[in-house]
């Protein structure tokens, strides 16, 4: 065993050209996840949190690009792959859940044969022995009576079955990283409750490293062992789940916490982040928050925060810094 | 509760059901010797929204809220049953009329992507419904009203130029609420609006729906399965379960006083983001198969509460002290878990 953590994202910087000009969705991101570790990122809608998904995997369409930055799978880089050698990695060693049901499934095909060809183009294993893994992927993925309803096209079955149709597509060749993308959003709870527990699993009892990218906070309280809160392409926050949710550091990440309806409190209205988050090629000089912080003073303004490291955590905030300058 | 009187109501769902065909073409399932496959994903349901309310539907994966969505908005045939919407059956309106019925109601789907053209800009995405019912007297003025809209629900009238891969999930989902909103409805389906947004927009699109139904008195069916937005957001609510309406009730009693056993059993699975370490309660057993769904009760199988009564005879809703529920157990008043040599429970 070693310790060069599986995934390891070093300052990766993801770009659109565009008619106005040169967008960056994702600007100077780091992190690392270890082996059976899952590290949760949430954050504000457009963040930029699927575009670092698909970063990773080598997804980004073109015209966009990376435009600099090293992607680390087991101390290898795998940015500057050829597509062929590209499409390797993915699906055997990396496996990936959509935010987009609908787009990795195809509507011509059952949903066996979709599992049973993806099994086959990774595994070595014969059709009768591939149908098999295959079903026994949608049962653990929790799809009722799976033997009688695989043969079944995607329209057939409901929202919340084809996304776990996806999510058993992105671990029927046993990948090592698993790239989650909003994979339990449709599902009610208790299916929640299944998901959660079969990538739990992949980490304990495999090995694999998780990514799991959800806006839902419950989801990630649980499952999460670190948490990346992002913010206009960037890392607000990150640090160990419990210390994020109960201690958050950062006013976004703050702000979030305080929008999540629960079931105990009785409000009338739910807090909202006042206004809303920066186009990305309208982001103000200093701290990307700033227009909507309210503890924003002269250097917010002026000079943009870095990530500012102490034991496990790291916050990309002036307060942050000062309080460890004390 | 005294029933609502005609004017309150308006949408009327009586006895309505969809079968589904499962079968392979017929020449195969001769060959292959396979009997017919149906399933039933909508059985007997029947409820009312009344105007100015939000009515809310959850249930588990595949208890057939989005199909009860489609049948109301017209988008599916139901196989029995009927919707009354204001009164009148859409099926059976002349097409003129089914025209002028057709602008006072919108939904917004479950998949935000599959339900915008992606070959259309999205100013032409949102105003496509001012122009079909002949909202705006020119360009301009449907241009103005797309501008606004955007900006309604949190993105810039600039982005009416953009495509919709040019968005993020969240973005996407909030164009689409954007189309539901430009031709002014009375009555919205919504099917799972926030469940791609994060809590802060889905703050923002959850206050903004609430305003809108202050101001233009909006009528919302609300699906979710995230039961802490369910009791944000509704008037009533109804619970089904492979198919059928066990519960239906006053919003926010619901949550204090579950009636049927699997209202009580989904509400004890819901995370826990106070991280106070409480395990949170697995529903247990199975989803049953909607194929050939148990006899009787159909929750029988998973019923901490269930007797012999239960496997062979279908509850029906009755009325309780928030609304209606079909037990028998509450039906008679047997609350107690019983032993575990009772029949039923596992
Ligand atoms: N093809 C594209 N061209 C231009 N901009 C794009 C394109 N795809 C995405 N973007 C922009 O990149 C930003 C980041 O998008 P991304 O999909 O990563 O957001 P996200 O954090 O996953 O948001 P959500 O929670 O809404 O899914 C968004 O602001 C989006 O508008
Ligand atoms: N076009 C179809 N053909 C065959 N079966 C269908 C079709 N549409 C839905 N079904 C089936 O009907 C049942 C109910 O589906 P529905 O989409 O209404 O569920 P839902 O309650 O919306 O679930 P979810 O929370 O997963 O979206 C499911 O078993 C589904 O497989
Ligand atoms: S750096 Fe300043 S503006 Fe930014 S979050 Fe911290 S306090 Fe607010
Ligand atoms: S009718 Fe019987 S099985 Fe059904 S919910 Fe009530 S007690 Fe349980
Ligand atoms: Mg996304
Ligand atoms: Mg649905």
């Amino acid at each position: 065993m070693t310790d060069t953590p599986l995934l390891s994202v070093r300052d990766l910087v993801v770009q659109f050209p565009t008619r106005k000009g040169v967008l960056t969705a994702v600007d100077g991101v780091s992190f690392d996840i270890k082996r059976g570790e899952v590290l949760g990122v949430v954050g504000e809608s457009g963040a930029g949190k699927s575009m670092t998904g698909a970063a990773i995997i080598g997804l980004i369409e073109p015209p966009g690009r990376i435009a600099s930055g090293q992607v680390l799978l087991d101390g290898e880089r795998i940015d500057n792959l050829s597509v062929s050698q590209m499409r390797r990695v993915r699906g055997k060693k990396v496996g990936m859940v959509f935010q987009d049901p609908l787009t990795s499934l195809n509507p011509l095909y059952t949903v066996a044969q979709q599992l049973v060809e993806t099994v086959r183009t990774h595994l070595p294993l014969s059709e009768k022995q591939a149908r098999e893994h295959a079903l026994a992927l949608l049962d653990e993925v929790g799809i009722p009576a799976a033997k009688r309803r695989m043969d079944d096209y995607p329209h057939q079955f409901s929202g919340g079955m084809r996304q776990r149709v996806v999510i058993a597509l992105a671990l029927a060749a046993e990948p090592e990283l698993v790239i989650a993308d909003e994979p339990t959003t449709a599902l009610d709870v208790s299916v929640q409750a299944q998901i959660i527990d079969v990538l739990k699993r992949l980490c304990s009892e495999r090995g694999a490293a998780v990514m799991l990218i959800t806006h839902d906070m419950g989801v990630i309280a649980e499952t999460a062992d670190r948490v990346a809160v992002m913010y206009a392409g960037r890392v607000a926050e990150i640090g160990p789940v419990r210390d994020v949710v109960q201690h958050a550091k950062h006013p976004y990440t703050q702000g979030l916490m305080g929008s999540i309806p629960t079931l105990a409190h009785d409000s009338d209205r739910l807090v909202q982040i006042h206004g809303s988050m920066p186009r990305l090629t309208d982001i103000p000089p200093g701290c990307a928050f700033n227009p909507r912080c309210a503890h924003a003073f002269d250097r917010c303004r002026q000079d943009r925060p870095s990530p500012i490291q102490t034991g496990e955590r790291a916050v990309a905030c002036w307060l942050a810094d000062q309080e460890v300058g004390q | 509760m005294s029933a609502p009187s005609d004017t309150d109501v308006l949408v009327r769902v009586e006895g309505l059901t969809r079968v589904f065909d499962l079968s392979k073409p017929w020449l195969n399932r001769v060959i292959e010797r396979e009997p017919k496959r149906t399933l039933t994903a909508v059985d007997d349901v029947s409820f009312e929204i009344r105007k100015g309310e939000t009515f809310a539907l959850v249930g588990e994966s595949g208890s057939g809220k989005s199909t009860i969505a489609k049948l109301i908005v017209n988008l599916l045939a139901p196989s029995g049953g009927r919707v009354l919407f204001d009164g009148d059956d859409m099926r059976k309106a002349t097409s003129a009329n089914a025209r002028q019925m057709r602008s006072r109601f919108q939904m917004i789907f479950q998949d935000p992507f599959a339900s915008l053209n992606p070959r259309w800009r999205v100013g032409d995405i949102i105003a496509e419904p001012i122009r079909a019912f002949d909202l705006a007297s020119d360009k301009a003025s449907a241009a103005k009203r797309v501008g606004e809209l955007l900006e309604t629900v949190g993105l810039a009238a600039s982005d009416a130029a953009k495509f919709p891969h040019e968005f993020s999930g969240g973005q996407r989902q909030r164009v689409a609420i954007a189309r539901a909103l430009s031709a002014k409805p009375e009555f919205i389906v919504c099917d799972e609006p926030t469940s791609a947004l994060d809590v802060s927009v889905q703050a923002q699109i959850l206050n903004l729906m609430r305003d809108l139904q202050d101001e233009f008195g909006l009528t919302y069916l609300f699906i979710s399965h995230d039961l802490s937005v369910v009791r944000h957001m509704a008037t009533r609510i109804g619970v089904l379960y492979l198919g059928r309406l066990v519960e239906v009730s006053e919003g926010k009693a619901l949550f204090q006083n579950p009636q049927h056993p699997y209202t009580s059993m989904l509400l004890d699975a819901v995370p826990d983001l106070d991280m106070t370490g409480r395990a949170r309660t697995q529903v247990v057993g199975e989803i049953p198969n909607p194929i050939d769904p148990p006899s009787g009760c159909r929750f029988h199988p998973r019923c901490p509460l269930a007797n012999a009564r239960c496997m062979q005879d279908s509850p029906m809703l009755q009325p309780t002290a928030i609304g209606e529920s079909a037990c028998f157990a509450v039906e008679e008043g047997r609350r107690e878990v019983p032993n575990t040599s009772t029949a039923g429970a596992k």
